[in-house]
């Protein structure tokens, strides 16, 4: 059955507190902090922060508690700027980007937690096995066993290649899956948004003959009919992309394919 | 059909096993119901504030009688329908699942029954 409440290892309870001494524009962070090496529950460690020597995004707060204050403090960034998708978290209650979200954005504490219902490996790092594999489960590459033009390339109209906006920018950073309810109690078999964007991503790629094998595999109650159409995936995809846009087409795809 | 699989075959009446299939009747039947209800809501008023000699033969009326019976039917199934989707979203464990199903789907069944029958009971007595 499903949880509503936390297993007793897991609640969180009060961290340590680190003060800006000196500071006159300080703004405060609260993290959310857990070590597997160490048998303790997890805590909120509370960190104030000079602003005047602080990036504007909420990365650069992280990486200067990292730099300068604690580091122990443990998370996923790279490329700082929105494409590799790899320092998503939960910050005051709504899952985004670190790197593309600005401080100013937030009023008061910034609260900053892993993304949420994924086991945590440790602090912000959420372990992405599970979403990784169902990713490779729908077999996103491009699937056409007819020769390839002399010309070596198979090339696309503006029309065909105009059906894969929206759909390529998906950085997979799992924002909108960990924000599905639908995906919190069923993620063993239900996709999920960024899963489920990616399948159709290849549905409606007009270079890819494998739509018949694909739409069968998806044709299940469990893998895409778990979406309510609660919406939160698009609400809260920092790529601004429709998940729950994609997931409908391919619903209209499988009626359109058994009803006709 | 044997026998021994006959409740199993009766429980599993609502049960679509395509899901897209599922899907699709649960859209179809809700449709349905918006033009339906409203024979439901005039069916209540009068039930409310008509003598019962007045409701009586307003449902012996065959368009109303059958307008009635197409609304408990689509009621029921999509009924059924959507609380098999509840089952499923939060019931896990596979055979606690296929129980609460077909326990819901008979319950569905026997009500869908027994609301057809009393129309058709007070259809043919008029």
């Amino acid at each position: 059955m499903v949880e509503f409440t936390l297993p007793q290892n897991s609640v969180v309870k009060k961290g340590k507190t680190f003060k800006a001494v000196g500071a006159t524009k300080i703004r405060k962070f609260e993290v959310y902090r857990w070590d597997p090496e160490t048998n303790e529950n997890p805590r909120i460690d509370s960190f104030e922060i000079d602003m005047e020597h602080c990036g504007p995004m909420v990365l650069d707060a992280i990486l200067k508690i990292k730099n300068e204050i604690d580091t122990t403090l443990t998370f996923r960034r790279s490329c700082r700027e929105g494409v590799c998708g790899s320092c998503a978290m939960n910050i005051n209650g709504k899952n985004t980007l670190a790197c593309t979200k600005a401080i100013a954005d937030y009023k008061g504490t910034v609260k900053i937690f892993p993304l949420p219902h994924m086991a945590v490996v440790k602090d912000l790092v959420a372990d992405m096995s599970h979403f990784f594999e169902q990713y490779a489960s729908i077999k996103p590459w491009l699937t056409n066993d007819a020769t390839p033009p002399g010309e070596g390339e198979r090339l696309q109209s503006r029309e065909e290649r105009a059906k894969l906006d929206g759909l390529y920018e998906c950085v997979l950073c799992a924002c909108c899956s960990t924000s599905c309810p639908s995906y919190w109690w069923n993620s063993d078999k239900y996709l999920g948004p960024a899963i489920l964007l990616q399948a159709y991503r290849w549905l409606a790629d007009s270079r890819d003959t494998d739509d018949q094998a694909r739409l069968d595999d998806l044709n299940e109650s469990f893998k895409l009919y778990r979406c309510h159409t609660i919406m939160n995936c698009t609400d809260t995809c920092p790529k601004g992309l429709n998940p729950a846009k994609a997931i409908a087409e391919i619903k209209k795809m499988l009626v359109q394919r058994g009803h006709t | 059909m044997s026998i021994k699989s006959l409740p199993g075959k009766i429980a599993d009446c609502f049960s679509i096993h395509n899901a897209t299939g599922h899907f699709w009747y649960q859209r179809v039947t809700a449709l349905a119901l918006i033009p339906l209800s409203v024979w439901l809501l005039v069916l209540l008023n009068k039930a409310l504030s008509a003598p019962y000699a007045d409701t009586v033969a307003w449902l012996t009326a065959p368009v109303n009688a059958a307008a009635i019976v197409a609304w408990t039917l689509a009621v029921i199934f999509h009924a059924a329908l959507g609380a098999q989707v509840v089952i499923e979203d939060y019931v896990s464990t596979l055979s606690t699942r296929q129980l609460a199903i077909r326990a819901t789907n008979l319950i569905f069944l026997l009500l869908g029954i027994a609301a057809s029958s009393a129309i058709v009971f007070i259809f043919s007595a008029r």
